[in-house]
């Protein structure tokens, strides 16, 4: 099986730059959490493999995001249950964050944005803002440092929200649909230089896509239901990131589709909709 | 280009003014014609500029003065909820009251000086600058917040450099309002009691039936005015780029 060990150090000498040695694993037990009345984890035991990508993906509105909320620490009231680093730390600084949109400050040019961690920390240093603009020459956008996002391609700020969350050498990062608002061919460049830039980081990320799961995922979780529930980890063959034409990866996408589809029309109450 | 548009529309006005003189053949005192007002400022240039620094000089205060209290106050309501909840209500309850009929009043408590003018122009001003600038501290795009939060921003930081600037572009809509306003409370306190300014200049010209020289006064505060207004703009444009692409300039 391609199941990849999870105790796998041996990305060490892949290393990109912004990866701690030992990523943590991230383990949720017992996770409860409502809005009000309406009940989105009842007792959720889930674990985030350790240095690993693990992709959930679901109907919307199904407690994605929330649970990535959740597990960042910035939403924390209402929450039972415990979610816990293997590394025993607390929330604190161990979490990066990614969303869809690409959140950049407008004001400040890309290396300033790449760099706004340090900045909002009071850290800003001279040796920061050179590993930033090597990360930036890595990604190709040297040439961008100085200019400001608004001159930018949707693809290529995304690029740069990409490098500000490995900026922050945290050593879990957790994605929130991070390339879906991008057009197919930049997102599978883009989906490409996230893998090879974040590896050995743990890595959640939530998707709509199942086809960019089935890329990127070392596991991948099917989350359905209210209190939702997690599927049984579905492990692609072959190591990150597989080609898109890859046969067995364009049927697995197909079979997770059609799961996904059957799940919310259950959802929707219509059991299987006909389209005659 | 826009500067061609602006003096083809002042062209244009001096023309239809110009027309409606001579048609219906107004007596001087009335409607002077564009020519003897010309005239008027002319001979009265020396009284004209000092009168006009005067005014200029309390508006332009009265903007600085009026801009910093808006803006630190819609900063304390921001850093300091509780703070929030006592001041809103009394800003609100003091746009009840009419800034015009507190210029008496201005006027014994501050003086017929310059004083009481600029406090006039800072009373007008104040509302607009603090309105746009807690609106837009107020309305900071989550996601941002949100990101400051997972990477430890310090608070301190997370006001300096996400909210403010954020707010950067609402606050400049508000400053250009201020700017619009701002003569009308120069003028007002002037016309309520003082011995310098435009709109002393004016009602003193009025009560010697020097209409033209009126005209010439009011013309030169529309100057003063426009070109203020304008500068702002501009400066407003040039500070804050990031602002939406309502760039071009309405006038």
């Amino acid at each position: 099986m391609p199941e990849v060990s999870s105790r796998s150090t041996s990305s060490a000498n892949l290393a990109a730059p912004g990866i701690r040695p030992s990523a943590p694993g991230v383990f949720l037990e017992n996770v409860s959490f409502a809005y009000s009345d309406d009940v989105l984890f009842h007792s959720l035991n889930f674990t985030v493999k350790s240095g690993q990508w693990t992709c959930l993906i679901g109907p919307s509105g199904c407690g994605k995001s929330t649970l990535l909320r959740l597990i960042s620490g910035s939403l924390r009231k209402g929450l039972s249950g415990e979610i816990r680093f293997s590394n025993g730390n607390g929330y604190n600084g161990l979490c990066a964050w990614m969303a869809q949109k690409d959140l950049l400050l407008p004001w400040l040019t890309v290396l300033d944005n790449v760099c706004l961690g340090a900045r909002l920390r009071g850290e800003t240093s001279a040796a920061k803002h050179e590993k930033a603009t090597s990360l930036l020459e890595d990604a190709g956008l040297g040439a961008y440092a100085d200019s400001l996002p608004s001159e930018l391609s949707g693809g290529m700020r995304q690029r740069v929200a990409l490098l500000r969350t490995l900026m922050e050498e945290r050593s879990v990062i957790l994605m929130d649909e991070p390339f879906s608002a991008l057009d197919a061919l930049t997102r599978i460049k883009l989906q490409d230089l996230a893998a090879k830039m974040v590896k050995g980081t743990t890595v959640l990320m939530v998707t709509h896509d199942p086809l960019e799961a089935l890329r990127l995922g070392h596991n991948i979780y099917v989350m359905t239901g209210r209190p939702a529930q997690m599927s049984k980890a579905i492990i692609p063959p072959g190591p990150p990131p597989r080609k898109p034409s890859d046969p067995a990866i364009v049927s697995l996408a197909g079979e997770l589709l059609d799961r996904l589809a059957q799940t919310s029309h259950e959802e929707f109450g219509t059991g299987g909709v006909d389209r005659s | 280009m826009n500067l061609v548009r602006l003096i083809t529309i002042a062209v244009g006005l001096v023309f239809i003014w110009q027309v409606i003189v001579l048609l219906t053949g107004v007596p001087p005192f009335i409607l002077p014609g564009p020519l003897s007002v010309a005239q008027a400022a002319l001979t009265h240039r020396g009284p004209l500029f000092d009168h006009a620094m005067t005014t200029l000089f309390e508006i332009i205060a009265g903007l600085i003065l009026g801009t910093l209290l808006g803006a630190s106050s819609a900063l304390f309501m921001i850093a300091f909820a509780p703070l929030k909840r006592w001041l809103l209500p009394v800003l609100v309850i003091s746009q009840a009251i009419p800034v015009f009929a507190l210029a008496p009043l201005l006027i014994l408590w501050l003086g017929y000086g310059m004083a009481s003018k600029i406090a006039m122009a800072v009373l007008i001003i104040f509302f607009p600058v603090t309105a746009a600038f807690y609106d837009g501290l107020r309305s900071t795009e989550p996601g941002w917040l949100e990101l400051a939060r997972v990477m430890n921003a310090r608070p301190l930081a997370v006001i300096r450099h996400i909210r403010i600037p954020a707010a950067l572009p609402a606050f400049a809509s508000g400053l250009r309002v201020a700017t619009a306003v701002a003569p009308i409370g120069a003028v007002v306190g002037e016309w309520v009691g003082s011995s310098k300014g435009l709109g002393f200049y004016m009602l003193h010209a009025n009560a010697r039936m020097q209409i033209d020289l009126m005209f010439a006064a009011l013309a030169v505060l529309a100057t003063v005015a426009l070109s203020l207004y304008l500068s702002v703009d501009r400066a407003m444009i040039k500070l804050v780029y990031w602002q939406k692409e309502e760039k071009e300039t309405e006038i």
